[in-house]
Formats: C-alpha cells, sequence, structure tokens
C-alpha cells in the first residue's frame, strides 16, 4: 500500500512537473527538492514506513532499557495491535527507563502540511508519560518537539503534540520519540500502550506563544569569549479543548536577533557568543510571532576565571565546583532569618557557574538535615577529609579592616562550630585567591562526621558588615 | 433539530465539511429546499469605516458592573465593569473592538464594553447579522444578541431575549445560539451548538446570523443553517408551558464581551488580556 502511494505522489509530480514544462522552457533544479513524500502515517497496526529496526532505543550505557518495548497482540484503540512499553523500575538490571526513536526508512518526510502529530494512548495505572515528540533522528536532532509530563489514564485518549512551525518540516526523519521512567509512579514498574501514531492537519491549532529562556527577560553580565546557550524554549499553542499545549521546541525552529552584532551573534542552534565589549539584547521570534523573554548582556570585558581544580577527584566531595560532581546542596544562599542581607548565589557564566554574593553581611551555604527540614540533605562526613578548598574573588576594593570569617558547623550529638578567620590584607580586589585551610584549623570544630553549614560572615562587630561582593568558586573537601 | 444546507455558497471553501454536512443531511433528512436566508432588502447597517468612537446614532453604551441597573455581575456573576473608553471601545481600520481588560477599575478587575441599539435602531422580525472573530481562553464570554424593547415593563424574561452569537472561550471551536421567554429562560433556555470540525472561532472572522419571521427563528454560522424555531419547539421544549413571545414586540441590538461568571466560568492563568471582539459590520435585513 505504501509503496503503492509513493508512486501514485510520484506519478502526480511528474504530471505536475508535465504541465509545468508545457509552458515554462526550463524547470530550476531547485523545483524537485520539495518531493520528500508526506505519508503521514507512523504506526497504526504496524509500523508505516519506518526503519526495519523500528524502535531505536537511547543508549543502554545512559540508562535506557531497550527489552520493554515490544507490540501487543491483545490491546489497540483501532484494528488489532498497539505499541506496548513495559515501564521498568529505577533498579532493573535492563535499564532504568524506555526511551527511543522511531525513524522514516527513507530520505525524510515533508510533513508541512500538517500541524500535530496525534496519538492514542493508556496506561495500566495513572502516571505521567515523561517526554514525547518528534524530530529526533539521531544524526542532525535539528527540530526536535518534545511535550513533557503527559498525563496517563487507565482509559485511551488522544495526545497532541503541535508542530511549533510546519514549513520548516520539508523534510523529517524523526517520525517519534519518547521517553519515560517511573519518577511518577514513586518507582513502581506500569505499562503503557500507544496506538495510531500520525501527523494531522486537525486546523485547531492556534494562538502561538513562542517563549525562550521560559519567558523571562534575563539581564546580565556578559563576558568576552564566554558563550551563553539559550535554553527554556518553547512553543505554546491554545488546542481543540480550549487548553494550552506546551512543548520544548528546538532552536532551529525559531529566528534569533541580535541588537548589537558587533557585542554578540547568535547561531541556529541558540548559541550566543560573546565578541564585543558593550551592550546587547538578544530577541527571538517563531513563524513571525515574537517570543517572550530575552537575553541583555553587559560586556565590559572577559572573565577571569578561578584556577581550574586538580585534585583527583576520588580524593574529593564537592560542594560546588563544575571540576568535579557536586554533591546534593540545598541552598547555596541560606537566607537567614531575620539577620541576613547577603543577596546572590549561584549565577551562570558561560558554560560553567560561579557563586556571586551581593550585600554581604553574612550568608550560609547549607547541607544539612537539620537547618531545613523540608531541604534535608546528607550532611559531610569528613571524619577522613583533611582539608577545605575554597577560591574567593572580593568585587570591590580591599579596606583596612576587611576580614572573612568561615565557619563550619558539625551537626553530631551536639552541634560544634569551627572558625577559620581569612583577613582583608590575604585577599585581592578582582583576582582569586585559593586558599587551603587544614579542617585541624576550624578551632572549635568538634567532630568531622556530620559537617552540613558552611558560614561566611564579613561583619567585624554587629551589625558592621566589611566586605560586600565577592565570587566563591571550588568549594570543596578533600583528603591530601 | 433540523441540519439544512445552502449549497450556493461557498461550496469550494470548506469541501471536507461540505461532504461531511452533505453526508448527514443525506442521512437524517432529505429536504434540501430551505434556504439559508430569503430577506435581501438592507434597512441598517453599520460597516465601522470611521475611525474612533463607535457611532453615537446607531449604539449606546451600558457602562458599570450591573449594580446600577439592580442586577450586580449583570445576573450571571460577571467580573467585567462596562466602561466606554477608547480602551475598552473603539472603531478602527474598518472594524469595531471590544477589548476586555484585566485592570483595577472602580472596583472591579476587569473592564471591557456593551453596545446597544436600543432606542435607536429596534425593530420586529428581519435578518440580522454580524461578521465577528472572537478572542479566546478561559473566562471570555463574547456575544451578539437582542432583547425585547419593553423589558421595562414586562421584565426579563417575558421580553424575551434571542441569543445570536454566544462564545465561550475555553471551548474555540464552538457557538451556540439561543431563545429566551417564560418558561424557558436562563438554564432553561432553547440552545443549540455549531461547531466547526478543523477549525475554530478565534482564528478567523464568521458570519454570525439569524432571520426571524412570524412563528420562525433561523439561526446561521457563515453558510450553514443549524437552527431553526418555532412555536411548536416551544410548546415541545416547555411541556407545553411556554409561549412564543416573538410576534409580539420590536427587539434591539447588542454586542458585548463579558468576563467570567456563571456560564465561562472564571478566567485562569492561561487567559490572555487584553483581547477583542472585533466586529467587521452589522447588517438587518427585511
Amino acid at each position: 500500500m505504501i509503496q503503492k502511494k509513493y508512486i501514485q505522489f510520484i506519478a502526480l509530480v511528474v504530471l505536475s512537473m508535465i504541465v509545468t514544462t508545457s509552458c515554462e522552457r526550463d524547470v530550476s533544479d531547485d523545483a524537485v527538492l520539495a518531493t520528500f513524500p508526506s505519508n503521514a502515517d507512523v504506526y497504526s497496526d504496524n509500523p508505516e514506513g519506518l526503519t526495519d529496526e523500528f524502535f531505536i532505543s537511547f543508549n543502554p550505557v545512559d540508562g535506557a532499557n531497550p527489552e520493554g518495548f515490544g507490540t501487543d497482540q491483545n490491546e489497540a484503540y483501532m484494528g488489532t495491535s498497539s505499541i506496548r512499553l513495559d515501564i521498568p523500575a529505577p533498579n532493573d538490571p535492563d535499564g532504568g527507563f524506555i526511551g527511543g526513536i522511531f525513524k522514516d526508512r527513507g530520505e525524510g518526510r515533508n510533513l508541512t502540511e500538517y500541524d500535530a502529530l496525534t496519538f492514542w494512548v493508556k496506561a495500566s495505572r495513572t502516571a505521567l508519560f515523561d517526554e514525547v515528540g518528534f524530530g529526533f533522528d539521531f544524526e542532525l536532532d535539528k527540530y526536535t518537539v518534545a511535550r513533557a509530563g503527559i498525563p496517563l489514564s487507565t482509559d485511551w485518549r488522544k495526545v497532541t503534540i503541535p508542530i511549533p512551525d510546519p514549513s520548516k518540516l520539508v523534510q523529517e526523519k524523526g517520525m517519534f520519540f519518547f521517553s519515560t521512567g517511573t519518577s511518577s509512579t514513586d518507582g513502581v514498574g506500569f505499562t503503557i500502550w500507544i496506538d495510531e501514531i500520525r501527523f494531522e492537519n486537525l486546523g485547531t491549532i492556534a494562538q502561538p506563544q513562542p517563549r525562550i529562556l521560559n519567558g523571562q527577560n534575563v539581564s546580565q553580565q556578559g563576558f568576552l569569549n564566554v558563550p551563553f546557550q539559550l535554553t527554556g524554549l518553547t512553543q505554546t499553542f491554545n488546542v481543540e479543548t480550549g487548553r494550552n499545549v506546551r512543548v520544548n521546541a528546538a532552536p532551529s525552529f525559531f529566528d534569533f536577533a541580535s541588537s548589537n552584532p558587533g557585542v554578540a551573534t547568535v547561531d541556529e542552534f541558540g548559541l550566543v557568543s560573546v565578541i564585543g565589549v558593550g551592550e546587547v539584547t538578544i530577541s527571538a521570534s517563531l513563524d513571525g510571532v515574537g517570543a517572550q523573554g530575552s537575553l541583555s548582556l553587559n560586556v565590559e570585558g572577559g572573565f577571569n576565571f578561578a584556577p581550574v581544580p586538580t585534585r583527583p577527584e576520588e580524593n574529593v566531595v564537592s560542594i560546588f565546583s563544575d571540576a568535579y560532581q557536586d554533591i546534593p546542596v540545598s541552598r547555596y544562599n541560606s537566607f537567614f532569618e531575620p539577620f541576613q542581607n547577603t543577596l546572590g548565589g549561584v549565577v551562570p557564566v558561560g558554560p560553567e557557574s560561579i557563586i556571586s554574593y551581593s550585600d554581604l553581611n553574612f550568608v550560609g551555604i547549607v547541607f544539612n538535615d537539620v537547618t531545613f527540614p523540608s531541604e534535608a540533605v546528607q550532611p559531610v562526613n569528613a571524619a577522613n577529609l583533611t582539608h577545605l578548598h575554597v577560591d574567593i574573588n572580593v568585587q570591590e576594593a580591599i579596606q583596612a579592616n576587611d576580614r572573612l570569617l568561615l565557619q563550619l558547623t558539625n551537626y553530631g550529638a551536639s552541634e560544634t562550630v569551627g572558625s577559620f578567620l581569612i583577613s582583608g590584607n590575604q585577599l585581592v580586589e578582582d583576582q582569586w585567591v585559593s586558599f587551603d585551610i587544614p579542617l585541624l584549623d576550624f578551632s572549635g570544630l568538634g567532630d568531622k562526621n556530620r559537617i552540613g553549614l558552611l558560614l561566611f560572615n564579613s561583619e567585624n562587630g554587629p551589625d558592621n558588615p566589611t566586605i560586600s561582593n565577592l565570587f566563591l568558586d571550588n568549594i570543596y573537601f578533600y583528603t591530601e | 433539530m433540523k441540519i439544512n444546507k445552502d449549497s450556493k455558497l461557498n461550496m469550494v471553501k470548506y469541501p471536507p465539511i461540505f461532504l461531511l454536512i452533505l453526508i448527514c443531511v443525506l442521512s437524517c433528512d432529505l429536504d434540501e429546499t430551505q434556504e439559508v436566508v430569503t430577506l435581501d432588502n438592507l434597512v441598517w447597517a453599520d460597516e465601522f469605516d470611521t475611525d474612533g468612537a463607535p457611532n453615537p446614532e446607531h449604539w449606546n453604551f451600558e457602562i458599570g458592573d450591573g449594580t446600577k441597573q439592580g442586577i450586580p455581575g449583570w445576573g450571571n456573576n460577571e467580573l467585567q465593569y462596562y466602561t466606554d473608553r477608547p480602551q475598552n471601545v473603539k472603531v478602527e481600520n474598518g472594524v469595531l473592538l471590544i477589548t476586555a481588560r484585566q485592570e483595577s477599575f472602580e472596583g472591579n478587575n476587569y473592564t471591557s464594553a456593551r453596545l446597544t441599539t436600543q432606542n435607536l435602531f429596534e425593530q420586529k422580525y428581519g435578518r440580522y447579522e454580524a461578521r465577528i472573530k472572537v478572542p479566546y481562553g478561559k473566562g471570555y464570554w463574547p456575544a451578539f444578541w437582542l432583547l425585547g424593547n419593553d423589558c421595562d415593563v414586562n421584565p426579563w424574561p417575558a421580553c424575551g431575549e434571542i441569543d445570536i452569537m454566544e462564545y465561550l472561550g475555553d471551548e474555540p471551536t464552538s457557538v451556540f445560539s439561543t431563545i429566551h421567554g417564560p418558561q424557558y429562560s436562563g438554564a432553561e433556555s432553547i440552545s443549540k451548538e455549531f461547531s466547526l470540525e478543523n477549525g475554530r472561532f478565534d482564528t478567523d472572522f464568521h458570519v454570525y446570523g439569524m432571520e426571524w419571521s412570524p412563528n420562525r427563528i433561523n439561526f446561521y454560522v457563515d453558510d450553514v443553517l443549524y437552527h431553526s424555531l418555532t412555536p411548536e419547539d416551544v410548546d415541545e421544549e416547555t411541556n407545553g408551558t411556554g409561549n412564543w413571545i416573538f410576534n409580539d414586540r420590536a427587539f434591539y441590538i447588542i454586542l458585548n464581551v463579558a468576563v467570567g461568571g456563571n456560564l465561562p466560568g472564571n478566567p485562569n492563568s492561561e487567559t490572555v488580556f487584553p483581547q477583542s471582539m472585533v466586529v467587521d459590520y452589522v447588517r438587518v435585513y427585511n
């Protein structure tokens, strides 16, 4: 059937070319490009025009479970069969989630006449389908679309995944994509059935509301040669039910604009390159509709990063560093009430991040199960660790009385606090200074097996803060 | 409850819908002789061609939240305060814009506008037609409707109401038409919905019309007559308790955008403000 449809389609194209050639002397070579088949069907009772492997799993090395995918001859929304996904528990030896793609077996399809991918789905219990979409072909992944958190019912329901801008999809190979685990079911495995997957022209996909940066107008310092990846790219449509449906849309669906190309440019993948000093605003549109959200950068020069840590990972327990995997931390700014004034916290600097505090009087980094019970994380057992490392960069002129008191709290049977004082003459304005402080030098610290708070205090007496603005990076315990 | 189709118009524009309707017509009713409209003598119109405030010879404003009229929330717990400010109502680029806004105003959280032809144009019978694009989103409740001109002496619903087009913003593919009278008002009114199979009412203009003659009211959208009412229908719907009150008085035209209340429900976080009901024209034929 499919072959026949293709032949009919090609015959139509040939016919139209003959008609064209009869009145135009030359047909441009370009004219034949728009001839990719527009077959809408992806799966009905069988895969429709997909590759022989049908389901191409994400890499099992990343935890994907290729064993839970199959078809079911006893369940179908229409016809005789459906796709069946047996979602594994997180600790399944074959992998803790199921995810992968269906790919067109040819050179791709022309989907420009459709406005949505639709399918019917049900599950063995109510749950959330983590992500479903299309546009992933494991080649370019250029026009990816994913809808997250789709509610599953124990009865068949139709799901609509709007196409952000169909005119882009002249040759799409990524016909279907899904990925789900058991995060919505507290780790309990369940079954999903999917049927009648196809592209449709519903005519009810309307009122586009594209966004970048999740609709926020982000304004921050930019730095020469430190790129910025635009994220939070979505397209939202109002659909037939009157509800809004939001999908994550690949950057290539958007047209990006720079207000000052001498300062920053954006490529089609949403990567902002900072190339000059000055101010710039990056905005975007999708299919002619302006996107909510923008990025404004003030670029004064390059960023002076802290020295890259060199200690081997196995000797390190990292609180905050791009060089290591950090332990869970509940707060990088404690916002202790009522006496803390300190603002700020983690800020991205291109692909990396630092901690930036302003209005400092004191501030804690919280990683325990006592201070904020609802945010409990495990404190650090530093019994076998010897040092605390921290890089400090003061963002103001150093004054005579400047000081920074570092305090570690151990939440043992009794709480003990150890203190280490850094004086202003050990710090340099706008320069990173690295400290490797022996834990033994934190005077007053008793046990080290439940360290869960690192406090920075710049006060020289009550209500008398000294240093107000500083950057921190590479905060980690280690053993020498 | 008959569905009929005038085959003269726009066959090409909606071929799948036409086919569907034709199939439906053939399957449920073989009477294809009825035409959508019969009255073609234009007697009153506003084409909204002059920028600025709406023509005062055609339109009055109803101001407020209904409190002054003795029906706070206009009887439906609606949330808007009607004004005649240009922010809420103006003619621009050949269309009338009735704009609902989310703003604090006179103790209300939304503003909008309601225009009537009361005392300016009132008549019995005729064909009433408007070309309109509606807003979308939970809480929007735009309408094009008629009210009997003697509600002062025969309080509603005795004076009658003919709703040519009502639409709820969270049901973008449907509109409905309704008549209200004694024993068939409010939730008991006689109403019918018209839905688009592959389209919606907030993305394009559509023509909403009603043809009214002695003992008959027909409602249509574009070229589709979908709701036809006679005294027999009122009799049937009310088990003999209601009367046909549409041969007895002149009616006047109302255009408004309500926000929230009993029927549409209140706006939610997805509802976009401001939005307008856009009216290309209102025409009356005899």
